[in-house]
């Protein structure tokens, strides 16, 4: 009888020995692998309770192009930015639903880039976006769509499974900060990059002819998105980013397909190619990898253009006039200068 | 369905509590629908081709059983009225007439085997052996075990034949017999003195044997996923960039570990699934790198296999009459040496040669297969020697180091004539074998050679410690199993349980592997 | 009787085939030797012992063994 309680309680003990153990392990390996700044684009989003006028949605090209600090500077629109490394349609539309469960913006801004990806593009970065979301139903909603064959959907209940193989690169630091909460480094979902790296003007590679059409699956989650605006009585605003690379390109044909397809919904569309004049953007100065992305003298720019559209076609309202509000977005804009250096 | 998978592991524990929780007397039934359950996650084609061994034993045991039945009742009968003689010439001539009829049970179910096994290519449903990129989990495609419960249908009906097992009259129950879903992907390849009453018979739920059944596949996984999945790099490596010399030996060493664990490791899971249901299937491994001689390497090593050819081939065909005139024609032509030879070398010949084909139908089983035989006939001829030498010198003989000198020899013998199904290319095989005699690079491995194997050193760390455990395990396993001394002492053991799993989920090879560049969005553009 | 012990030492040298019992168990006997042991038992006795007759509790003495014989040779 003794024994058979020995035997009882230290299964027991075995038992939430592995469960702790797969968890606390499972912190530390994930850790290190969210140590790269655009593992945490999205998480600062949770600490946020006050409203926002905007919310920017989408890939790099929203987090790396507008800017909320200098649209509240120079407009007064109050914003944020939920965009994340190569974010698919179907995470931002997830991820818009999350949003549109915690606060009714008056505008949603979509970039378009993404559109073009039918399928997640890499694992391990729609992986950074996923993990770190906040467990909801959209959280595991966008798991699911975004899920690569090879993946197991338990891997991100259980992140040993999917980080297990990096033990051999652990060290003592990773122990330490297992459970730590994660910094928010973005400025209300901005990152900041304060580099230049122009684009390089020798190289005169072109394009390959387009192929294919923007994928049915990606205007299916699109059209999620529409709906879901229209029934919560947010309007939803298209846009591209000025930024057109060879390695992101967007084809001609997409944009006459984004200009039919918001014609068609009654949304607003801006493409920002190829408005490098009104917008002042120098090429040479404003981006810091060679005209993939923007950096924060062109994202500056990119806002200053954005912002005045909104406010005048937009009827966004001016907060600069609230104390309350002004008070609270001052902080912001002090710190974004501190890490930007004075203008 | 892969036995390496969360998949495996949910779908037993539901069948577990199920089972455990239905009355008694319909466990059997819920067996048998798992096993159709498990069976399906494999496709449908290959249902077919179970229903057709399920049906085609079935009806084969009911005939032998109604002939013998008849045949009862007919000396019976005829006790008073027939001579001895008269009632002998009967019986034998109705037993040819059973012998007919399993004979074309035999030849149906050798046909469909053939031609799945032809058509598939000769890897798909071969589960055993196979190139090194083989894995247990890989091998539920095509037809799934078709090989296996092939061989346990018509080792069922040949022992029905012989008398030696009963008619199972219940069709559901026959096919639950056949086709229980733990041995369906790699065997053992029971018999009906094995499983078939087990089958029928009610389990209650037993604490001991369900832990001992758990600390089993864990340990299954251990082998599998920490040291044969993690060196398997290394072979695919050495095959396909056609590495001689010292890498050669490497390949045979490291094969030897991967098909181990892999394949002792997969039975682990099979026996410990069936064990926590409490059943017992038969044990196909028994310390097999501890022989000492390539016979008794065979006794150890898919030991269920081994005896279904015995039994079923071997045997059989060395006590024909025509192996028998053989004999007596070679004593009389060639000496009496010769010719009490020749019905043995024959059969073993031909055994090892079915025992090759049945693994796959390429040249490299041929050889594989052929390989063996000559070998254990070379040593058979050799035994005299051995056994003066043993008389002159007992004391060498049974000294430490002798011994482990045979196993080694043994060990070192079996990996070169497995090297055979790595390559699936006889002359490439016998190209880098011959390799070893002429390129002398054993330096290279000490000098990054090794590293560039595809495994780092902190694997082959891993990789060792877990051998050494291996080793070690085994060692204590030769009494009795180390999981049933471990049950005994419930806070060691449940200790072990908690390290084994986490060893497998830290060090284990699974998943989609890490690779820090790939979390840099930056470095995805080149 | 004494003949099946000769050809019993005749397989391998140095057992006490009188007392011995694990001839099989303890793995003194294997395939082979069977096969050759049951071509020497045909011969000498002129009896035909079937593949199923070959059962461990049959070959595991020599006792089992003459028993077996006696057994087939009067059906």
């Amino acid at each position: 009888m003794k024994k058979r309680i020995i035997r009882i309680i230290s299964f027991a003990l075995a038992l939430v020995a592995v469960i702790g153990a797969t968890l606390y392990l499972g912190a530390v390996l994930q850790d290190a692998r969210l140590d790269n700044r655009e593992g945490h684009l999205l998480c600062g989003y949770y600490d946020t309770t006050d409203p926002h006028d905007v919310i920017f949605i989408g890939d790099c090209e929203v987090y790396e192009g507008f800017v909320p600090a200098t649209l509240f500077e120079e407009y007064g629109i109050t914003s944020f930015v939920r965009g994340s490394s190569q974010q698919t349609v179907w995470q931002s539309y997830h991820i818009l639903e999350e949003t549109l469960e915690r606060e009714t913006p008056k505008a949603v801004v979509f970039n378009v880039l993404a559109l073009h990806y039918g399928k997640t593009p890499s694992e391990s970065i729609s992986r950074m976006s996923l993990e770190d979301m906040e467990w909801s139903k959209q959280k595991i909603d966008a798991i699911r769509a975004s899920m690569t064959e090879e993946e197991s959907f338990l891997s991100y209940f259980l992140p040993i499974l999917r980080y297990h193989s990096r033990w051999s690169e652990l060290d003592s630091d990773d122990f330490k900060h297992a459970f730590d909460k994660h910094a928010d480094i973005t400025h209300q979902g901005y990152l900041m990059q304060t580099h230049s790296d122009p684009v390089d003007t020798s190289d005169t590679r072109q394009p390959e002819a387009m192929l294919e059409a923007l994928p049915e699956r990606a205007i299916e989650y699109l059209d999620k998105m529409t709906a879901l605006c229209k029934e919560k009585g947010v309007e939803l605003i298209l846009v591209k980013a000025p930024t057109n690379s060879i390695r992101y390109y967007w084809y001609p044909e997409w944009d006459a397909q984004m200009v039919a397809y918001a014609e068609k919904n009654g949304l607003a569309y801006y493409s920002m190619i190829g408005k490098d004049e009104e917008i002042g953007l120098d090429w040479s100065k404003d981006t810091y990898d060679k005209g993939l992305h923007l950096n924060v003298y062109g994202a500056e720019k990119v806002t200053s253009y954005f912002g005045k559209i909104l406010a005048e076609d937009h009827g966004l309202t001016d907060h600069r006039g609230d104390s309350a509000i002004s008070a609270i977005w001052e902080e912001r804009i002090n710190s974004y200068y501190n890490e930007r250096g004075e203008k | 369905m892969n036995f390496a998978s969360f998949g495996f592991l949910a779908f037993l524990a539901i069948l577990t509590l199920v089972y455990f929780l239905v009355p008694k007397k319909v466990q059997w039934i819920v067996l048998l629908v798992g096993s159709v359950v498990f069976y399906a996650f494999a496709g449908f084609v290959g249902f077919f081709f179970l229903l057709f061994a399920i049906v085609i034993s079935f009806v084969t045991v009911q005939i032998l059983g109604k002939r013998q039945a008849a045949l009862k009742k007919y000396l019976e009968d005829t006790k008073e009225t027939l001579t001895k003689d008269e009632r002998k010439a009967y019986r034998a001539k109705h037993k040819n007439g059973s012998l007919l009829v399993v004979c074309i049970g035999i030849l149906l179910l050798t046909a469909s085997l053939v031609y799945v096994k032809y058509l598939s290519g000769f890897i798909n449903s071969s589960l055993s052996f196979g190139s090194g990129a083989i894995s247990f989990g890989s091998l539920a495609i095509e037809v799934m075990g078709i090989s296996y419960y092939t061989f346990i249908s018509i080792g069922y009906m040949i022992d029905v034949y012989r008398e030696k097992a009963a008619v199972e009259r219940n069709f559901f129950r026959h096919a639950l017999f056949v086709s229980f879903f733990p041995q369906l992907a790699m065997g053992p390849i029971s018999r009906y003195a094995d499983t078939g009453e087990q089958l029928k018979a009610t389990h209650s739920f037993d604490a001991k044997e369900s832990w001992c059944g758990l600390l089993r596949i864990l340990w299954g996984f251990f082998k599998k996923l920490v040291v044969a999945d993690a060196i398997a790099p290394t072979i695919g490596y050495i095959v396909s960039e056609k590495l001689g010399g010292i890498y050669f030996i490497l390949l045979c060493l490291f094969y030897s570990i991967r098909i181990y664990g892999d394949f002792t490791g997969g039975i682990d899971i099979v026996l410990g699934s069936a064990q926590i249901l409490g059943i017992k299937l038969p044990e196909n491994f028994n310390r097999p790198f501890s022989s000492k001689s390539t016979a008794e390497y065979w006794n150890r090593w898919h030991m269920t296999m081994g005896n279904w050819f015995t039994n079923y081939i071997f045997y059989p065909l060395s006590l024909t009459k025509s192996m028998q005139k053989l004999s007596k024609w070679g004593r009389a032509k060639l000496g009496v040496g010769i010719g009490k030879r020749l019905p043995v070398y024959t059969a073993t010949i031909i055994t090892w040669l079915a025992t090759g084909l049945w693994h796959g139908f390429a040249w490299n089983f041929v050889v594989w297969g052929l390989l063996n035989g000559v070998v254990i006939l070379i040593s058979q001829e050799l035994n005299p020697l051995y056994e003066k030498f043993r008389a002159r010198f007992p004391k060498l003989w049974h000294s430490a180091p002798y011994q482990s000198f045979m196993a080694v020899r043994t060990f070192l013998l079996m990996s070169l004539i497995r090297v055979f199904d790595c390559y699936c290319d006889v002359p490439l095989t016998f190209d880098r074998f011959f390799s070893t005699f002429y390129t002398f690079n054993i330096g290279e491995i000490f000098n990054g050679g090794l590293l560039e194997l595809n495994v780092s050193l902190t694997q082959y760390i891993v990789i060792a410690v877990g051998i050494v455990v291996m080793m070690i395990v085994s060692r204590l396993s030769i009494k009795k199993p180390l999981r049933e001394t471990l049950w005994e002492k419930p806070v060691l053991g449940n200790a072990i349980m908690a390290l084994l799993c986490i060893a497998i989920l830290v060090f284990g090879s699974y998943g989609l592997g890490f690779d820090a560049s790939a979390f840099i969005y930056g470095g995805t553009f080149n | 009787m004494e003949k099946l012990i000769e050809i019993l030492e005749n397989l391998h040298e140095g057992i006490d085939y009188e007392t011995c019992d694990t001839l099989i168990d303890d793995g003194i006997l294997d395939s082979l030797d069977i096969v050759t042991l049951i071509t020497d038992i045909n011969d000498a006795f002129d009896v035909a012992i079937p593949p199923e007759e070959i059962l461990p509790e049959n070959f595991n003495s020599a006792k089992a063994l003459w028993e077996l014989i006696e057994r087939l040779d009067n059906i």
